[in-house]
């Protein structure tokens, strides 16, 4: 994407023919989140996100957990040594029943500022991550298997 | 959610601009957007509509301001639909071959 500005907001949504505590589910358990998100083992306990990718782990810090509708957490890109050393940035996930047992997945990805490189990185990140979640929970096989 | 409102949403050279001006600065209000088109408020709020129906704009509130937002996943979405399934090698193929003629033309 052309500017760093640009990008110190970035807001993803999708439409997943699933229910609410499935979404939940899916975001928070890592058995599911290693089948869509780059492999990674992420688990919500208490007030800390955990995750693992080979070798790497680490927690971010949640700030509000409401499930089934409502995430929010630090986020620092620990799995990138230039990325991790930049200012924590905020995820927002929402997720809202809508009609016909559908339900609305937005991810907001915001104060990412001071996070310049991160937030060129996660642009991408988030449409595959979003894209591999709903052919999860819709198909019940991973995107790219 | 629908295929064929993305489809529709992207069949208009002015939302496809709305677009392209989100994509170069994200999270506008809708008196900037409009400031860049010879369009009345209310054509441009009608074209916002249809790309918020195809959820390829994602409106938020920040403070008393409405700011839109590009969602760049229903194209992923066409793209692991249609063209990962028959033609990605091709496209790509194509693609380079376009970048290359440009880069030397």
């Amino acid at each position: 994407m052309s500017t760093t500005t640009a990008l110190a907001t970035q807001v993803y949504s999708v439409f997943i023919r699933a229910t609410p505590e499935q979404i939940w589910d899916a975001i928070t358990k890592p058995e599911f989140t290693q089948q869509y998100f780059y492999g990674a083992r992420i688990e919500l306990r208490g007030d800390r996100r955990f995750s693992a990718v080979g070798d790497t782990e680490w927690d971010e810090e949640v700030l509000e957990a409401d499930p089934p509708s409502r995430l929010v957490h630090q986020f620092v890109a620990a799995y990138d040594p230039d990325m991790a050393a930049e200012e924590p940035s905020r995820v927002t996930w929402e997720i809202e029943p809508q009609d016909g047992g559908i339900s609305k997945l937005t991810v907001v990805h915001d104060r990412l500022e001071s996070a310049p490189k991160t937030a060129e990185s996660v642009a991408g990140g988030w449409m595959f991550i979003l894209s591999g979640l709903k052919t999860l929970l819709e198909t019940g096989k991973p995107l790219t298997s | 959610m629908d295929d064929d409102l993305v489809f529709r949403a992207l069949a208009d050279p002015t939302r496809r601009h709305l677009l392209d001006r989100l994509f170069e600065r994200d999270g506008r209000t809708l008196t900037e957007l409009e400031s860049e088109l010879e369009m009345t408020r209310f054509g441009v709020m009608k074209h916002l509509r249809v790309l918020e129906d195809a959820n390829l704009v994602v409106t938020r509130r920040q403070g008393r301001e409405k700011l839109h937002f590009l969602n760049p996943v229903p194209i992923r979405l066409v793209h692991d639909r249609w063209i990962d399934k028959y033609t990605e090698a091709r496209v790509s193929a194509l693609a380079d071959l376009k970048h290359e003629l440009e880069e030397t033309a």
